[in-house]
Parts: C-alpha cells; sequence; structure tokens
C-alpha cells in the first residue's frame, strides 16, 4: 500500500499547512512526496519519540501534520509521546504504521505490530484506519487527514483474488452475501479469505464484512450487520492482532451494549510472539491460525 | 501556596523561579511561547502567571486541590500560557523544537522558550530533541537549563553524572552561555545574546534558593513545609 499510501499524500500535498515526518524511512517509496512537499517534508532521522512530540507541537500551531514509520517504531517506541502530548491534548497528529500485523513477518518480532489499535485506542480520542485493498487508500488518507482527532492508520498489502472488483470505501462494507454463518474481519487479511467464501455453497456461504474504522463508538455496527448476527445465533471476529483489546473485544462489547448475545462467538487472532521460529506473513498467519483452511474449518461447516 | 496545599517539588520551583518571572514579564509576549519541560516546577510557573494577571488569585488558592486547573504539573488545556501537559521529563524541548519549526515554516516571528531540569538530560528524549533543533538549526529555540544539581534521590553528580552538562551540551552546533541563574543582569544579558543557531543557556542555580534551610538540599524536592518551616522561609525571604 505504500505507493498508493504516496499517491494519496501527494494528492493532499498542495495544502501548505500540510507537513509530513518520517522516521528515516521512505526509501524507493516517497521519494515523490518528498518532491512534493520540499522543506514541509521532515525526515526527523531515527528518533520517533522526538519525531511525535515534534508533531503534537506542530499540530498545536495549527498544521497538519503526518507522521511515519514501520508500525512498531509509530506507535509502540513514542508511545508516551502519542498519549501525554498528542492524545491528551486532542491535537490531530496523523500517525501512519507501515506494515501492520505480521506484514514483516520474517524481520523478526521486533517488527510485527499485533497489538497496534488497540493498544493506541485505549487513549483519548484516537481513530484508527485500516484500510483493506490498495484502492482504499486515497479515502483513507482523506478520511484520517479530515477528522479533528489524533488518528492512527494502519498499513499492510493489499491481497485480492484475481478479477475481483473491489466496492468503494465505506467505514463497514459487507464483501460476501450468503446464507452461512456471519464474520467481522479488519485489514488486508480479509482479501486473502474472499475466494474460499465466495466458492461455498449458499447455505453454508458467510455474510462477510469488513471494518476501516474504530472505535465502534465514531463507526457502529450497521443495523443491517447487527440482525445478521441476530438471526445467525453466531459470529466469527478475524483480526491479525492478539486477542486483548482488539476489534472482538470492540464487537463484543458494542454487541453486549445492544442486548446482542450470540450463542457462538469465535476470534480467530494473531497468537503473540509466541512462535519458537519467524516466517513469511502467511507462514505467521498459519501459525496464529489466521489461515484460510484453518478459518474454513469453522465458517464452512454445517 | 505549597504550604496550604500541603505539597512539595519546592526546591526546584525556587531553584528556576528568578528566570521565570524574567521570562514572563519581560521576553514573552503575544508571539512567543514558552514550555516548561521540568513539568514539576509548575508551582513557579503558576506564580510567573499570576504576576502577569493570567492567573487569577482564586485559581492560585486552588492549587493543588479537588476541581483545580492548577495540577501539581501543567494542565493540558484551560490555562493562558500554557500550551501542552508536562511533567513526564524529556518531552518538553522536542515540544518546544516542534513549536519553533511550525513557526520557521509559517513564516511567523517570535521565540520559543523551554525551561529544562539538568536531571532531565538523563532522558534520551532531550538529546533526540537537541539533534533536532540543531540540526535545524532552530534560530528562534531557546533552551534553558535549571542546573541545581540535585534531582529526586541525589545529587546528579552521584546518580548519573553527566558532567560537566555544559561541555556534552556545547558540543552541538549550538549557541551555549553559562549564567548565574539567580543573577538577573546575568540572566538578561544572556537572553539578550542573538544567535543564529538554537541557544543553550545554563543556569548555574541552588535548588531551595532563598530559604536557608532548604539551599542545595536534596529532600527538598520532594518534602511539603510544615508551618515552623513555612514561618520561618517567609521570615527569611521577607528580610531579603
Amino acid at each position: 500500500m505504500r505507493k498508493q499510501l504516496c499517491d494519496a499524500l501527494v494528492l493532499r500535498a498542495p495544502r501548505p499547512e500540510m507537513v509530513f515526518l518520517t522516521g528515516d524511512l521512505g526509501f524507493m517509496a516517497l521519494e515523490p512526496l518528498q518532491d512534493a512537499m520540499q522543506e514541509r517534508f521532515i525526515n526527523a532521522g531515527v528518533a520517533e519519540q522526538n519525531m511525535v512530540s515534534v508533531a503534537a507541537a506542530m499540530a498545536r500551531e495549527g498544521l497538519e501534520a503526518w507522521v511515519y514509520s514501520i508500525a512498531p517504531f509509530c506507535y509502540a517506541r513514542p508511545f508516551e509521546q502519542i498519549r501525554n502530548d498528542v492524545a491528551f491534548h486532542n491535537l490531530p497528529v496523523k500517525l501512519i504504521g507501515n506494515g501492520g500485523g505480521y506484514a514483516y513477518g520474517v524481520m523478526g518480532p521486533t517488527h510485527h505490530a499485533i497489538e497496534d489499535y488497540g493498544v493506541l485506542l485505549t487513549l483519548p480520542n484516537m481513530r484508527a484506519f485500516i484500510p483493506v485493498f490498495d484502492e482504499d487508500l486515497d479515502a483513507t488518507i482523506d478520511r484520517a487527514g479530515t477528522v479533528p482527532n489524533p488518528a492512527y492508520v494502519r498499513l499492510g498489502r493489499g491481497e485480492i483474488p484475481p478479477g475481483y472488483a473491489v466496492p468503494a470505501y465505506a467505514p463497514w462494507r459487507q464483501l460476501v452475501h450468503g446464507g452461512g454463518r456471519t464474520v467481522i474481519a479488519a485489514g488486508p487479511i480479509a482479501g486473502t479469505y474472499l475466494s474460499a467464501f465466495l466458492s461455498l455453497p449458499e447455505r453454508l456461504r458467510p455474510n462477510f464484512w469488513v471494518v476501516c474504522e474504530l472505535p465502534l463508538e465514531h463507526n457502529p455496527m450497521p443495523a443491517a450487520l447487527l440482525e445478521q448476527i441476530r438471526s445467525a445465533g453466531s459470529l466469527c471476529v478475524i483480526e491479525e492482532h492478539v486477542r486483548r483489546g482488539g476489534l472482538g473485544s470492540e464487537i463484543a462489547l458494542f454487541m453486549a451494549s445492544q442486548g446482542i448475545a450470540p450463542a457462538a462467538f469465535h476470534h480467530f487472532h494473531a497468537r503473540a510472539h509466541h512462535f519458537p521460529t519467524y516466517g513469511s506473513q502467511t507462514f505467521l498467519r498459519g501459525q496464529s491460525g489466521l489461515d484460510v483452511e484453518t478459518v474454513l474449518a469453522v465458517i464452512g461447516k454445517e | 501556596m505549597h504550604f496550604e496545599s500541603g505539597v512539595g517539588h519546592i526546591g526546584g520551583n525556587l531553584s528556576c523561579l528568578d528566570a521565570l518571572l524574567i521570562l514572563h514579564h519581560e521576553y514573552i509576549g503575544a508571539s512567543e511561547r514558552f514550555i516548561l519541560s521540568k513539568g514539576h516546577s509548575a508551582g513557579a510557573l503558576y506564580v510567573a502567571l499570576w504576576s502577569r494577571g493570567l492567573v487569577s488569585d482564586a485559581q492560585l488558592a486552588q492549587f493543588h486541590r479537588d476541581d483545580t486547573l492548577l495540577a501539581g504539573h501543567p494542565p493540558a488545556a484551560g490555562l493562558p500560557g500554557i500550551r501542552f501537559a508536562t511533567g513526564s521529563l524529556g518531552h518538553g524541548l522536542s515540544l518546544a523544537a516542534g513549536t519553533a519549526l511550525a513557526l520557521k515554516l509559517k513564516r511567523e516571528t517570535g521565540m520559543v522558550y523551554c525551561l529544562t531540569s539538568d536531571g532531565e538530560w538523563q532522558e534520551g528524549a532531550t538529546w533526540e530533541a537537541l539533534i533536532f533543533a540543531a540540526h535545524h538549526r532552530l534560530h528562534n529555540l531557546t533552551i534553558l537549563v535549571d542546573h541545581n544539581n540535585l534531582q529526586g534521590f541525589g545529587r546528579t553528580a552521584d546518580v548519573a553524572s553527566m558532567s560537566p552538562l555544559g561541555v556534552k551540551l556545547g558540543g552541538f552546533d549550538v549557541a551555549l552561555q553559562t549564567v548565574d541563574g539567580h543573577d538577573p543582569e546575568a540572566i538578561r544579558a544572556a537572553l539578550e545574546v542573538p544567535g543564529n543557531t538554537c541557544r543553550v543557556i545554563v543556569l548555574e542555580t541552588r535548588k531551595g534558593h532563598g530559604v536557608s534551610f532548604m539551599q542545595d538540599r536534596m529532600e527538598w524536592h520532594y518534602l511539603p513545609l510544615n508551618e515552623q518551616d513555612y514561618r520561618r522561609a517567609l521570615l527569611e525571604i521577607e528580610a531579603q
């Protein structure tokens, strides 16, 4: 999604109030943005704590500050700066974390970002944007840039089956219609299930939704989705994020507040940093039971 | 107010009070910005703002009490003259550098002043900020260091010495000065020296300055005043 990110930011670059800070990342990707923004493109060096506080101060001065790094260096290293300097003041700093989930899988555990939006959404005023498809980036950047609050954009690698027509961006989208279970996913991992779900017979084919914006207090679950959950009596949530504090918890709390209690609730999630070996994103998804076969064993069952 | 509220941090408030009063009365106008990186000296900042009429008597009387804006460290919003909630050390200098760079990008004038403690330079983020400020030649940034040589649980030289701190700071591309932080004329003279890069003024100060039994005593980093100490301190200060 980096190319699409760069294109979307270049579109926005004519805004004189926009500044972009990178933690020394973006080689072979963000050069067009650097060219477009000139002095407003700032390589803040390998110093993420400083970079986030600098961005907070720039936002306090009325500038639209975007901060970019590999995801864990964007939210974990400078967490206190995000909390104290950005969130406590409700400053509209936009944090972009590249490589959400296990995208940097074989690079090792320091590069995994599997507790990012959960951790950040504990902070006041914070919004999270999780584009699913490469085609979502223009809308994602526009929406993240427009909210008057701190925001985190989790980038991944868009994955769609050949010939799939990506539906227009919306905070909630139903990607598959069927008569089977109800499934909700977050992020590009949703694309990995599309072929399998679409090939199921209608009675097993799930009603499959993706959500791109959290928390749900700003993006409530659609009525049609809630009705499907009531009708099916079960729900599966899939996310490349640890169990605690992620989408599963968010959905469960939202449903509880609405008096909805499906008899079955299945949560597919990243299984933390517990593996003895490392590998690609696909490998680590498999280790976590997020692979298509494992998910189908539940979703595709009578 | 510390006595009435039963709170401490008096020593580090007294060490920087002279500089804070000079800054707020003589140097900080509508175009300037001030960031208190050593947020535990909020009391001294509130007094400086009160003496300029930016904090009311009633607000000051609520210091450190329930439902107050005047918390033990600067609040996130609600008080003119305070731009950021500080109190976790090592944040203020980055905030000041970001403010200074933003003003440059906006083609606005005005100096950004940032007051740090000396122990605070043990925080790695302060060095990240100094690298950034020096690299961007933020001539509109003035960093003041309250060099009182004492921190929360010992003398700075004994805890994690950076001595001589000025040499370390001066190793960057900054305009460094060291002055007596309790000599108003010396402070003013340092603030008048222009620079084409960021200015660093090390204020040689004494913790608990002005009260004999507090001066240069580590325990007054945290201790509150009892009534006897309070009366004695008042007599001493009035006699000066």
